[in-house]
């Protein structure tokens, strides 16, 4: 198993091998499903939208439509222009979606195509809306492309009419459904009127009903969108795939915005109850204060385990930090960190947790790739891994327990129905960790140390 | 109104004649059954193609083991076809396999506008230090086509400064109109810079390459299994689980099987102009067409002691499967299937199908051309547009040290009077009247068409899988397997069996309607007559 991958390091400028990141473009149309009655667009060749689209079905397992303006060699010299024209006309005629998320690819941006102009020159029928948001492939990363379509549905839609809704503004970022239903449960348990931009909780997470919807139930309205404007302030979770969203709409309609940390595990969890407090100025119930103590206790019980231990996380730059929190909060070393996803920032904030929590020895490293985390492993090891799907090879390679978590995980089913944010999905990420440790722990006992009881 | 065109009643005249051409009724039409298909599909149709670097190195390049793929653009091209498509393969002693592995250049911004050809030479040279390759494969995605980087020139540079193979596909993504064009660029590179190199010596006279063959869930080793059984020997299979040592020997077989043939007719094609090999359609899915394929072969070399241990083998193969036949004909028998994958399993399957008594009543191709519907004889009559013109037709020559011929030409000329060898006659031929084949079949044609069918099963992609799921037809996967197989000749026949089965009457199915919807809310009597 990756039998080729040796410890010595070895600094690499070309070669980027078994990335931690996808291009931009599948980002944007993840965002997009979490728009009700939203037809993302893929403005490109056909392949990008089908990979996209493949990507996306086998992490979720279910139906993700969208659509591609279909270039051919032609519309690649002359210009996609009438392609996307074409487009827009048969998705209305045939799909009749509210709206049109459309996003670039690196095709269309290296042509050059002009999109704000392309659809400035469009007839879009009454009440119906065409947006668009720039995801270069060459750029970022899937998260990138993500914040990017949030902040473009921002900058088109939201106006402020002067008369505030009382509402507070959710982005969630790049997470599963299962894990923006937990925020709102939290939001609704602390009475808070809030709208979530994007929500994909009843698109990618639909029931069986024996009924195929092409629009399904889930996703912000349109209107939301629109009255977003009007909001009080906004909550965005993490700095890569929310705080363009949170910014846009500032800057747009003057809404503050508090940008918080993903809320994996207790503190960070406390920091979104906290914020909701300061929205709605009344205690925080009860119901929270028994979840709160419930994974503090499980914490409790977990740590003759879960203390010391070593991991090494890599995925998406929020996510990564959110996970690496807890994990020092659990009494664990998070060895190494590491994202695909360029940014300074990531490697500055996990500094910044070491330093917090007083752990020395730990690495962090954005725009890196799996071989190399894979390298820093062989060199010294770890005692856990987690992360997407794709770390799975290098667990088997070094026989290092694995938690799934993240995106993508393609080889595992519910995981996006449940969340990992929130106290109850610190529960149940404190669950597939220890679980995970201890079915180490029985697996490498000797006979007479095989224990009934742990 | 007829089922086509109610659902064709919905598009404006431009899609309506558009895709009136490319779906058939057949056996009820004038016009023979002919079809439209690999042109383009019209922006914003929500099409499951995909693209020319899908086809080339996700298809056809993939599967080789030992060949370094650096994929030259962003990363999003080389990250999707990581480990997705199920061709395995085994890392013998002494050999390489690559296919846990990702490689990519990553092209930033800087490189789009500046050039990436330094940033894949020193890929290269970093592919050198850490994995120390034979052979290296460059795929280009769009925009290195639009950027104008000589992927040729640093191929050639890269195997003179290493000594190695180094060969460039430009399989830009925006070629051609679906994956079919990616595969007629790899068959090209691979003819023009790999076939014909390899002097291994072949030990029998029954040697035969096994093309288009991707071992997707090992059928391409059960295949095998089965041709070595009765004393073939595999010089080269093409791609699936092979190395390149076996792809540079190919020209030393006595017969090319052409398993899929819409991914690798071309270099059939070429293989028997250059080399003299002739090619035959065989199709290892299903026990009759198994059957009927081994049969064929044996023909072909025309051994009577070869014929007699080919029914000794079928013989066997038949008679340990035969109570698990039985036994899930009995659970299958009546049902129906619709089928639509890329370009020959929705033919390959109705032939599986039928041996468990299973109905094909819709059957589409992704990314056929009009012959793996209508057969080879359409081959003259088919009109070349602009997206085809644009994909290198290669003129190959016999070799004049390597060309050798098996079979004496009146022989041959026998045989393709017989439609034995270089012949394929199509889907639509063994399709029953009545029947729609409906070629780059959209989506809102799938839901429209699963709704007015009804079939027991839809067998598709994993795009299309969970729409039909959703609305309660069971789906299975034909492109990935849905993680199971193999599912080729004998034993494969029951692993299919197996899981439709399963797929069918897996108990889930009876709790899809919630008790309270079925049930009356309110249970009384009104006027002495019971309401609901």
């Amino acid at each position: 198993m990756l039998d080729y991958t040796k410890k010595e390091t070895y600094e690499r400028s070309g070669l980027r091998v078994n990335p931690a990141k996808t291009c931009q473009p599948v980002g944007a149309m993840y965002a997009a499903l979490g728009v009700h009655a939203c037809m993302p667009h893929s403005h490109g060749s056909q392949g990008c939208c089908a990979f996209h689209r493949m990507f996306l079905t086998r992490h979720f397992k279910d139906p993700v439509m969208a659509a591609s303006s279909s270039f051919t060699e032609g519309s690649s010299v002359f210009g996609g222009g009438s392609n996307l024209k074409t487009a827009v006309k048969n998705i209305f005629n045939i799909y009749d979606p509210e709206i049109i998320a459309v996003h670039t690819t690196c095709l269309s941006e290296t042509i050059g195509d002009d999109l704000n102009a392309l659809i400035q020159g469009m007839e879009i029928p009454d009440g119906k809306y065409v947006v668009h948001t720039n995801t270069p492939s060459y750029k970022g990363s899937h998260i990138t492309g993500f914040s990017n379509m949030v902040a473009s549905l921002i900058q088109y839609l939201s106006v402020k009419s002067g008369k505030s809704n009382g509402r507070l503004a959710i982005f969630p970022g790049f997470v599963n459904p299962g894990d923006m239903r937990e925020l709102k449960r939290i939001a609704e348990i602390m009475g808070v009127s809030y709208t979530m931009l994007p929500d994909t909780s009843g698109v990618l997470d639909g029931p069986m009903t024996g009924k195929f919807s092409l629009y399904p139930k889930g996703g912000t309205r349109v209107e939301e969108i629109i009255q977003l404007g009007d909001c009080v302030s906004s909550i965005a979770f993490g700095k890569f795939a929310s705080e363009a969203a949170a910014e846009a709409l500032y800057k747009k309609c003057n809404v503050d915005y508090q940008l918080l940390g993903m809320p994996i595990g207790v503190g960070r969890t406390d920091e979104y109850i906290l914020a909701l407090q300061e929205f709605t100025k009344e205690e925080v119930p009860y119901q929270l204060e028994e979840e709160r103590g419930q994974l503090v206790d499980i914490l409790i019980d977990i740590h003759p385990y879960t203390c010391n231990k070593k991991a090494a996380v890599f995925g998406d730059p929020d996510m990564v930090l959110g996970i690496a929190q807890f994990l020092l909060e659990m009494g664990m070393i998070p060895k190494y960190l590491l994202t695909g996803t360029p940014g300074e920032d990531f490697e500055e904030e996990a500094e910044e947790l070491f330093a917090k929590f007083g752990v020395e020895g730990c690495r962090a490293k954005a725009f890196g790739d799996l071989f190399e985390l894979h390298q820093w492993i062989k060199a010294d090891g770890v005692d856990l891994l987690i992360g997407g799907t794709h770390g799975k090879y290098i667990a088997r390679a070094e026989d290092i327990p694995f938690v799934r978590a993240g995106f993508p995980i393609i080889d595992r089913y519910v995981h996006s129905y449940m969340p990992l944010v929130g106290y109850k999905g610190g529960m149940r990420l404190a669950e597939m960790i220890c679980n995970a440790l201890l079915d180490r722990m029985d697996r490498d006992a000797a006979e007479e140390d095989f224990e009934m009881v742990l | 109104m007829k089922t086509i065109e109610r659902v064709l009643d919905k598009y404006d005249s431009k899609v309506y004649k558009n895709r009136k051409a490319h779906i058939v009724e057949v056996g009820n039409n004038d016009n023979n059954n002919e079809i439209a298909a690999n042109t383009r599909t019209i922006p914003g149709i929500i099409t499951q193609r995909g693209c020319c670097y899908a086809g080339c190195k996700g298809v056809v390049l993939g599967p080789i083991k030992d060949a370094f793929i650096i994929t030259h653009g962003p990363i999003g091209c080389a990250f999707y076809t990581w480990g997705t498509r199920r061709h395995k393969a085994r890392k013998g002693e002494g050999e390489d396999n690559y296919l846990q592995y990702c490689f990519s250049t990553d092209l930033q911004e800087a490189d789009i506008v500046f050039g990436g050809e330094k940033k894949l030479k020193q890929a290269i040279s970093e592919a050198m230090d850490l994995f120390k390759p034979h052979t290296i494969f460059i795929c280009s995605t769009c925009p290195v086509g639009l950027i104008g980087d000589d992927i040729h020139a640093v191929a050639k540079w890269a195997e003179k400064e290493y000594g190695i193979k180094c060969v460039a596909f430009s399989c830009e993504g925006y070629k051609g109109v679906s994956q079919s064009a990616g595969h007629h660029i790899a068959n090209n590179q691979l003819l023009r810079y790999v076939v014909g190199e390899g002097d291994r010596e072949i030990k029998t006279k029954y040697a035969i390459n096994l093309l288009g063959e991707y071992n997707i869930g090992g059928d391409g080793w059960e295949t095998e299994r089965l041709l070595k059984r009765i004393g073939y020997e595999v010089v080269a299979t093409f791609t699936g689980g092979s190395k390149m040592d076996q792809i540079k020997n190919a020209h030393k077989a006595n017969l090319s099987l052409v398993q899929c043939h819409r991914s690798i007719n071309y270099i059939a094609e070429m293989i028997e102009t250059k080399f003299g090999i002739p090619w035959m359609k065989v199709n290892f899915i299903g026990v009759e067409a198994t059957i009927k394929s081994l049969r064929d072969i044996a023909r072909y070399f025309g051994d009577p002691e070869l014929m007699e241990r080919t029914e000794e083998v079928i013989a066997d193969e038949l008679a340990q499967i035969a109570d698990q036949m039985e036994y899930y004909r009995g659970k299958l028998k009546g049902k129906t299937a619709a089928i639509y994958v890329g370009g020959s399993r929705s033919h390959h399957y109705q032939d599986l199908l039928r041996d468990l008594g299973v109905r094909t009543i819709l059957a589409g191709y992704e990314f056929a051309h009009r012959e793996d519907y209508e057969g080879r004889e359409v081959l003259p009559f088919i009109k070349m547009d602009a997206d085809n013109k644009n994909i290198e037709s290669l003129i190959v020559e016999p070799d004049p040290e390597k060309y050798h011929l098996f079979l004496s030409e009146e022989d041959l000329k026998r045989l393709r009077e017989e439609k034995l060898i270089d012949y394929y006659g199509g889907m639509v031929k063994d399709m029953e009247n009545g029947t729609y084949m409906v070629d780059d079949l959209n989506h809102y044609e799938t839901e429209e068409l699963l709704k007015a069918l009804k079939p027991d099963i839809f067998f598709s992609g994993i795009k299309d899988k969970f729409v039909a799921q959703k609305a309660g037809i069971l789906s299975r996967q034909l492109h990935s397997y849905d993680y199971s197989g193999p599912y080729s000749c004998f034993r494969g026949t029951v692993n299919f069996a197996r899981d439709i089965t399963m797929g069918i009457y897996a108990p889930a199915w009876n709790y899809v309607k919630a008790p309270w919807k079925m049930a009356p809310i309110l249970v009384g009597s009104l006027g002495g007559e019971k309401a609901c």
